[in-house]
C-alpha cells in the first residue's frame, strides 16, 4: 500500500460564472521517501491537486469528490478538527511566495516554535531550542541570532528556508512544496533543492513537488505527473519521461526548455489552454497538438499504460524525442 | 527603538512650538485693543498706556511671545473674563470630566467596533456580516444629538432606568458617576464604533486572504489563533491609525454630547467660552486641544512601532 493514494479526485470552484473545474479525475500514488513532481503550465490544476490533500482550499466555494487516503485513512471526509491535527504534523506545505508566506509581525523563531508547540506539545523553551536546531538543519547560518529576527530582515532564499523549517518541524510523512524555487534566484534554487533531498534521505519524507520547471524535475524528482487542463496526461519515472516522452504536450514542454532551444529560439506550444468551464468529450490538447487526427476530436483518450510504470493519455503517442 | 521615540518626541516639540506661535499671533491679530477695552471708553491715553505697560503690551512682539510661553509653561493662563477664576483651575476641573467621557466612549467603540469588525470579516457574506455592516452604516449616519435625545427619551423617560442628565464626580460617588456617564459614552462611542467596525472589517478581510494566514492554517493552528493572532495582529495598525485620526471627531462629538447631557466638561467649556468671547479661556482651550492632538499622535506613532517590526527596527522610515 502506498503512503498516499489519490483516486478519481475532482475539484471545482463555484464562481459567479459557474463551476470552474480545476481538477478532473486525477489518480496518483505516492510512496514513502518518494519525490513526485506535478508539472504543467499555470492553471493546469497541479497546485489544486496537492492542496486538496490537507484541504487548504477555500471551504465555501470548493466542490471536491473522489478519495484521498493517507496511510489508509480517508482525508476527504475527515472533520476539520481532525484535519487540523494532520496539517503541519503529517502533511505540511511549503508555499510558492517566500516573501509573503511568513507573518511580518512575528519573529522567525516564534513562527517555527508555534507549530512545534501545537503538535509536539513542547514548552516555550523546548520549542525555541528545537526551532534553532531546525534553522541550522535548513542551512541558515547564525541560527541563534536569526531566531529573533523578523521576516523582512531576511532575503528571499532565507525566508524560503524558514518556511521549509516550519514545514519539516514535526517530521511530516508528506511534504507538499508548491513551486518552492520559482521566486528564488537561480543560485539559491540548488541549495533549497538540496535541503529537500537531504530531508527525504534523513527522514524518509515523501515530497510532492509542484513545478513548471522541467529542469527542477530532472534534478530531484523520482517520478513525474504531467498535467494538462486539470487531467494527468502522462505519468512516468523521471528518467523514462525524459528519455521517451509519449504525450505530445510533454514533448512540447521539453522543447520549450532553454537547453533544447534551436538557433537560440525557444519552441513554444501554439494555441491556448481550453476553458475550465466546459469539458467536451475530446482530447483537451487536440487543437494545439501537431499529431492530432480526427479521432482526437471524437472522444477523450484514456490514461493508458505505454510501458512499465509509464502512462500516457494519447491516441497517437510518440516513441521518443 | 529609543532613538525612534526620541525622534518622534523631537518632532512633537516642533509642532507644539509652531502651534504656540500661531495661537499667540492669532490672539494678537484679533480686532480691538485689549488695553483700550480694559481701561474703558472714557480713559485717558496715559491710563491706557499704563495698562499696556502693566501687561507688557508695549514690548516688542518677540518679547511678548517669550512672556507668553513662560507664563503658559508655569501654568498661568490668566483669569476667565466671566467669573475671574484662574483659567488653570477651570481646566483642572473640566478636563478630567471629558477625559473620562472620552475614555469610556473609546472603550465602548473598541469593544463593539473591533469585535463586530472581526466577526463581520470572518463571517463575510453571511448573516452576521450583514447585521454588523447594517448597524455600522446606521451608526455612522445617525447624528450625535439625535441619538442622545433618543437615548434620554428611551432610558430616562420611558424606562426610567438611567438619569437624564447631570454629572457627579467619580471621586464623590463612583456608582452615580457611571450611571450618568454610561448613556453619553454610548452615544459618543456609537459613531466611533461604526468607523472602527468598518476599518477593522476591511483590514481583517485583507489579512485573512493574505498568504501568511494560509501558512498559519497549513500549520494546523486552531481558527482562534489564525484569526486572533495571525490576522488580527496585522490589522491592528489600521485600527490604531483610525483611533488616532478619530480623536478630533471625539472632541467635537464631546462638545455636542456634553451639551445634550449637561456634563460640565471640556467641550461644554469650549462652547460657553466662544459664546461669551472669553478670550483667555479660548486661548487655553485651543492650546490644550493642540497638546492633546500632539500627544495622541505621538502615542499612535509609538504604538505603530510596537505593532510593526519594520518601523521599529529601521528607526522610523518606511521601506
Amino acid at each position: 500500500m502506498s503512503l498516499l493514494e489519490i483516486t478519481d479526485l475532482r475539484v471545482g470552484f463555484r464562481t459567479e460564472d459557474g463551476l470552474v473545474q480545476a481538477v478532473r479525475d486525477i489518480s496518483l500514488t505516492l510512496d514513502e521517501g518518494e519525490i513526485l513532481a506535478l508539472c504543467g503550465e499555470s492553471g493546469c490544476g497541479k497546485s489544486v491537486t496537492a492542496m486538496s490533500v490537507p484541504r487548504l482550499l477555500p471551504p465555501d466555494t470548493t466542490e471536491l469528490s473522489g478519495s484521498i487516503k493517507l496511510d489508509g485513512r480517508e482525508l476527504t471526509t475527515l472533520p476539520e478538527s481532525e484535519l487540523r491535527r494532520v496539517r503541519g504534523k503529517t502533511v505540511s506545505v511549503v508555499f510558492q511566495e517566500p516573501m509573503t508566506s511568513l507573518n511580518p509581525s512575528f519573529t522567525v523563531g516564534y513562527q517555527i516554535a508555534e507549530v512545534l508547540r501545537r503538535h509536539e506539545g513542547l514548552s516555550r523553551q523546548g520549542a525555541a531550542k528545537r526551532a534553532e536546531e531546525l534553522l541550522e538543519l535548513v542551512g541558515i547560518p547564525a541560527p541563534g541570532r536569526r531566531m529573533k529576527e523578523y521576516p523582512h530582515q531576511l532575503s528571499g532564499g532565507m525566508r524560503q528556508r524558514v518556511m521549509i523549517a516550519i514545514a519539516v518541524a514535526c517530521s511530516p510523512r508528506v511534504l507538499i512544496a508548491d513551486e518552492p524555487t520559482t521566486a528564488l534566484d537561480v543560485t539559491i534554487q540548488a541549495g533549497v533543492l538540496d535541503v529537500f533531498r537531504d530531508l527525504r534521505d534523513r527522514l524518509g519524507t515523501a515530497i510532492i513537488l509542484i513545478t513548471h520547471d522541467l529542469g527542477v524535475v530532472a534534478d530531484i524528482a523520482d517520478r513525474a505527473v504531467v498535467m494538462y487542463a486539470g487531467r494527468a496526461v502522462e505519468q512516468a519515472p523521471v528518467a523514462q519521461l525524459f528519455a521517451e516522452p509519449r504525450h505530445p504536450y510533454t514533448l512540447g514542454l521539453m522543447k520549450a526548455l532553454p537547453s533544447a532551444a534551436v538557433n537560440g529560439r525557444l519552441a513554444e506550444i501554439p494555441g491556448m489552454v481550453p476553458s475550465p468551464m466546459s469539458d467536451p468529450d475530446e482530447c483537451a490538447f487536440h487543437d494545439r497538438c501537431p499529431r492530432a487526427q480526427d479521432d482526437c476530436r471524437l472522444s477523450r483518450p484514456p490514461l493508458e499504460r505505454q510501458a512499465d510504470r509509464h502512462l500516457a493519455a494519447c491516441f497517437h503517442p510518440g516513441g521518443g524525442k | 527603538m529609543l532613538w525612534f521615540i526620541l525622534r518622534r518626541c523631537g518632532s512633537a516639540v516642533i509642532v507644539l512650538f509652531l502651534s504656540s506661535v500661531l495661537i499667540f499671533l492669532g490672539i494678537r491679530a484679533l480686532p480691538g485693543d485689549p488695553a483700550t477695552v480694559m481701561a474703558g471708553q472714557e480713559a485717558s491715553p496715559a491710563a491706557i498706556e499704563a495698562i499696556r505697560h502693566e501687561f507688557g503690551l508695549d514690548k516688542p512682539l518677540p518679547a511678548q511671545y517669550v512672556d507668553y510661553v513662560v507664563q503658559t509653561v508655569t501654568g498661568n493662563f490668566g483669569r476667565s473674563t466671566q467669573d475671574q477664576l484662574p483659567v488653570i483651575d477651570i481646566l483642572a476641573e473640566r478636563i478630567p470630566v471629558t477625559l473620562e467621557l472620552s475614555a469610556l466612549a473609546m472603550l465602548v467603540a473598541i469593544i463593539v467596533g473591533v469585535g463586530a469588525g472581526i466577526v463581520a470579516a470572518v463571517r463575510r457574506g453571511r448573516f452576521a456580516d450583514y447585521v454588523a455592516t447594517g448597524f455600522g452604516l446606521a451608526g455612522l449616519s445617525v447624528p450625535h444629538f439625535w441619538l442622545g435625545l433618543l437615548g434620554i427619551l428611551l432610558f430616562a423617560v420611558t424606562w426610567q432606568v438611567l438619569p437624564a442628565s447631570g454629572y457627579v464626580p467619580f471621586t464623590e460617588d463612583p456608582g452615580q458617576n457611571l450611571q450618568r456617564m454610561i448613556l453619553p459614552a454610548l452615544v459618543l462611542g456609537t459613531g466611533f464604533a461604526a468607523i472602527l467596525m468598518r476599518q477593522t472589517r476591511s483590514a481583517m478581510l485583507g489579512a485573512l486572504s493574505a498568504d501568511y494566514v494560509r501558512t498559519a492554517r497549513s500549520k494546523g493552528l486552531p481558527e482562534v489563533k489564525v484569526v486572533g493572532a495571525h490576522a488580527l495582529r496585522n490589522s491592528l495598525t489600521t485600527v490604531v491609525t483610525v483611533l488616532g485620526l478619530q480623536l478630533g471627531a471625539l472632541i467635537s462629538g464631546a462638545v455636542v454630547t456634553e451639551q445634550i447631557f449637561v456634563i460640565p466638561g471640556f467641550g461644554k467649556l469650549t462652547v460657553d467660552a466662544v459664546l461669551t468671547r472669553n478670550y483667555p479661556v479660548i486661548q487655553a482651550v485651543v492650546l490644550v486641544t493642540v497638546v492633546g492632538y500632539v500627544v495622541v499622535n505621538l502615542l499612535v506613532d509609538i504604538a505603530y512601532a510596537f505593532l510593526n517590526p519594520r518601523i521599529r527596527l529601521s528607526g522610523g522610515g518606511h521601506d
